[in-house]
């Protein structure tokens, strides 16, 4: 990571906002500097859509500050929006204009000079692909492509924040790796990006992360440090049918938790030596079949199962 | 700020260009209309049938039949032969009027006292029957006049005539009572109302459907920038519906148009920021386009009823004729058919313009207003 400033470009305290009783967003507070990419996962619900909102300055707070690039995006939202780029989730496009036109007229919003605007939308077509497709209406792009071209209608502006809310849901991966490239670059350019995500592979791309649940920041911190916190060991358990396999495990003794893995189910244990064995000798009784049964290192996703259930208790 | 503006302009006059559908929508169903309206919309009523009981059969009673079948208001379908068969003509609809002449007519008609002759009408669709019993009052007066007079040039010969009080209508503006005349002018107010209410929340409420409205807000605009960038194009597109709907009544239609062309101009820009307020209040309560839709036709229709389109105001109850005093369709349509037909200006119509200025601004006002708050 590059060194932060004195002065972060998103400066976040006691962010509270509500609907009706329920509290979406509860007194956040954290910070994200130049060329930093700071990352909110948690599941649906959690209020992540609601943060990017309010950095936005889509919908005031109920309470709390943000400042953004030494403003407050709060009580001057209007002085903001130059620095900033909103992209949600499904970016709004013009699908009847062409690729180029949607362009033109999100850099004409914004007030840039034409020159300037072919440039960077040359430069940025380029990284993600995109170049041959310049005349096509955005209503015929894929799903991915249209994400791409939603970023770079965001970045036409050269935005010092990025907010990103599930850029790459629904992407195919190929998209995906051509997006987070483009993000590495515009971090190594000093750019702060806040990405809001529910996909984990995705969180462990961020410099930090915070974990959010039911409006609350209950973590934050880089993805290598979360995992230290890791209460426990991982076992993975590759087997046939790995939803019997986790069905049959996840009420052992000394078993906090037990998710689906693709063909496999990880386990977390309070120790990997001392429960191996009652495991295998479950499975057996149960009649489940699997291969293998070996401790790996956590990955963000485990961590995350294992975090959030251990408050909840 | 106008760089913006003109963005958003020019963008949405590219979407309408491209958009086949909308094209349609606006071309055909204009068209469609002004030539129902310009054909198939009369108030005057020809070749109703008839049905003769004459139970006289003199040379008085067919002079007075012969009347009925020679004003081409009429036309006898079946002479009957009994009352009965007059009931099943009119039972079965084979016949909407019936001219009973009892027996004695032409007796009564020499001495000079009232004859009896009656006329049943079908009045299940009271439109026409007023309009055909008007028709009939009209040629028996005709014929009673005549009558009297030949009646007292043979009793008093070389006496001069009874005077007589002849009224003489004269209408004024539309000498034929023309409904074409009355009815084309006015499509000018139903069709733009329609047409541009509709394009204009759909085009509010797509971008709020498809996500783009909350991206542009997201960028240095303000609220007054988009609306006016969203409206200017319906604008444009408004006044261009009037020019094609006026050109073809002139034209195609034969109507006068014996005012000044920028008063119409005048009043149609006055009333068409009525509309695009509408279109725009619209667009700030519904979600979707369905619900536009659904919200523009719940508008639309009374404002078409209450506005003195077809059917009189005066005639109203007192709530209704206070609805149609904030309808700007009531007035744009005395603009316009003072301009058309009586060829008056503003020393006429400035109260019609006043209250559609009126109406505009209290209109798009409360829509700005309200569109800041649906951002929300």
């Amino acid at each position: 990571m590059t060194d932060a400033p004195s002065r972060p470009a998103v400066e976040v305290r006691g962010l509270t906002k509500r609907f009706g009783a329920r509290t979406a967003v509860d007194s956040l507070g954290f910070a994200c500097a130049a060329g930093e990419v700071f990352g909110f996962v948690g599941p649906d619900g959690a209020g992540k859509t609601t943060i990017m909102r309010l950095l936005a300055a889509v919908m005031p707070p109920d309470a709390g500050s943000i400042v953004i690039e030494g403003v407050d995006a709060v009580r001057e939202p209007e002085r903001v929006r130059s620095h900033v780029s909103y992209m949600p989730q499904r970016f709004g496009l013009y699908e009847d204009l062409t690729v180029d036109e949607n362009i033109a007229f999100f850099a004409e919003l914004f007030g840039i000079r034409r020159n300037d605007r072919d440039a960077r939308a040359a430069r940025l077509l380029a990284a993600s692909g995109m170049t041959p497709f310049r005349k096509r209406r955005a209503g015929q792009l894929s799903g991915g492509m249209k994400q791409k071209l939603g970023l770079t209608c965001s970045l036409i502006h050269t935005p010092k924040v990025l907010l990103l809310d599930e850029p790459t849901a629904g992407v195919d991966p190929v998209s995906r790796r051509d997006f987070w490239r483009i993000l590495y670059g515009l971090r190594g350019e000093g750019v702060a990006i806040v990405v809001a995500t529910s996909y984990l592979d995705e969180a462990e791309r961020c410099g930090r992360l915070g974990l959010m649940r039911e409006g609350r920041m209950l973590y934050c911190d880089t993805p290598s440090a979360l995992k230290a916190l890791m209460p426990g060991e991982i076992l993975a358990i590759a087997a046939p049918a790995p939803r019997a396999a986790r069905d049959v495990v996840a009420s052992l003794e000394g078993v906090g938790g037990a998710i689906l893995m693709g063909d496999s189910v990880h386990v977390v244990v309070d120790g990997a030596a001392r429960r191996l064995g009652a495991i295998e000798a479950a499975l057996a009784a149960a009649n489940v079949p699997f291969d293998e049964i070996e401790r790996i290192a956590p990955s963000i996703e485990d961590l995350f199962v294992s975090l959030l259930t251990e408050k909840a208790e | 700020m106008w760089g913006r503006i003109l963005n958003l302009v020019v963008k949405e006059l590219q979407q309408l260009r491209r958009d086949r559908a909308a094209k349609f929508r606006l071309l055909i169903p204009t068209l469609v209309q002004l030539f129902i309206f310009g054909y198939a919309a009369t108030f005057e009523v020809y070749n109703v049938a008839t049905i003769v009981l004459d139970q006289d059969h003199s040379q008085e009673s067919r002079e007075l039949v012969a009347r009925f079948a020679g004003s081409g208001r009429f036309q006898i379908v079946e002479t009957a032969n009994s009352a009965a068969d007059v009931r099943r003509a009119i039972d079965h609809a084979d016949a909407v009027v019936a001219i009973v002449i009892q027996a004695g007519f032409a007796d009564d008609v020499r001495k000079g006292v009232s004859a009896p002759a009656q006329v049943i009408v079908d009045g299940t669709n009271s439109n026409t029957a007023l309009i055909a019993l008007s028709y009939v009052s009209r040629i028996v007066a005709d014929y009673a006049q005549e009558m009297e007079q030949d009646l007292s040039r043979r009793t008093r010969a070389g006496a001069r005539p009874p005077p007589t009080v002849t009224l003489e209508s004269r209408p004024w503006y539309n000498v034929d009572f023309n409904s074409r005349w009355f009815f084309v002018p006015g499509v000018i107010a139903t069709l733009t109302l329609i047409m541009i209410v509709n394009l204009t929340s759909f085009a509010v409420v797509r971008e709020r459907e498809v996500g783009t409205l909350e991206q542009i807000m997201v960028t240095p605009i303000r609220p007054l920038e988009f609306i006016l960038g969203k409206t200017i194009p319906y604008f444009l597109v408004g006044l261009a519906l009037v020019v094609v709907i006026a050109g073809v009544g002139t034209l195609w239609f034969q109507i006068p148009f014996r005012g000044n062309p920028l008063v119409l101009l005048l009043g149609t820009a006055l009333y068409l920021l009525c509309v695009l307020g509408i279109g725009l209040l619209i667009s700030t309560v519904c979600k979707t386009q369905q619900q536009a839709f659904a919200t523009n036709f719940f508008v639309i229709n009374p404002a078409f009823i209450l506005s003195g389109f077809s059917f009189p105001i005066a005639s109203m109850p007192d709530f209704m004729q206070w609805i149609s005093t904030i309808n700007p369709m009531t007035y744009y349509l005395v603009v316009i058919r003072g301009t058309f037909l009586k060829g008056v200006g503003l020393e006429v119509l400035w109260p019609q313009m006043l209250a559609l200025a009126g109406l505009g601004i209290v209109l798009l006002a409360s829509s700005v207003l309200r569109f800041r708050k649906s951002l929300d």
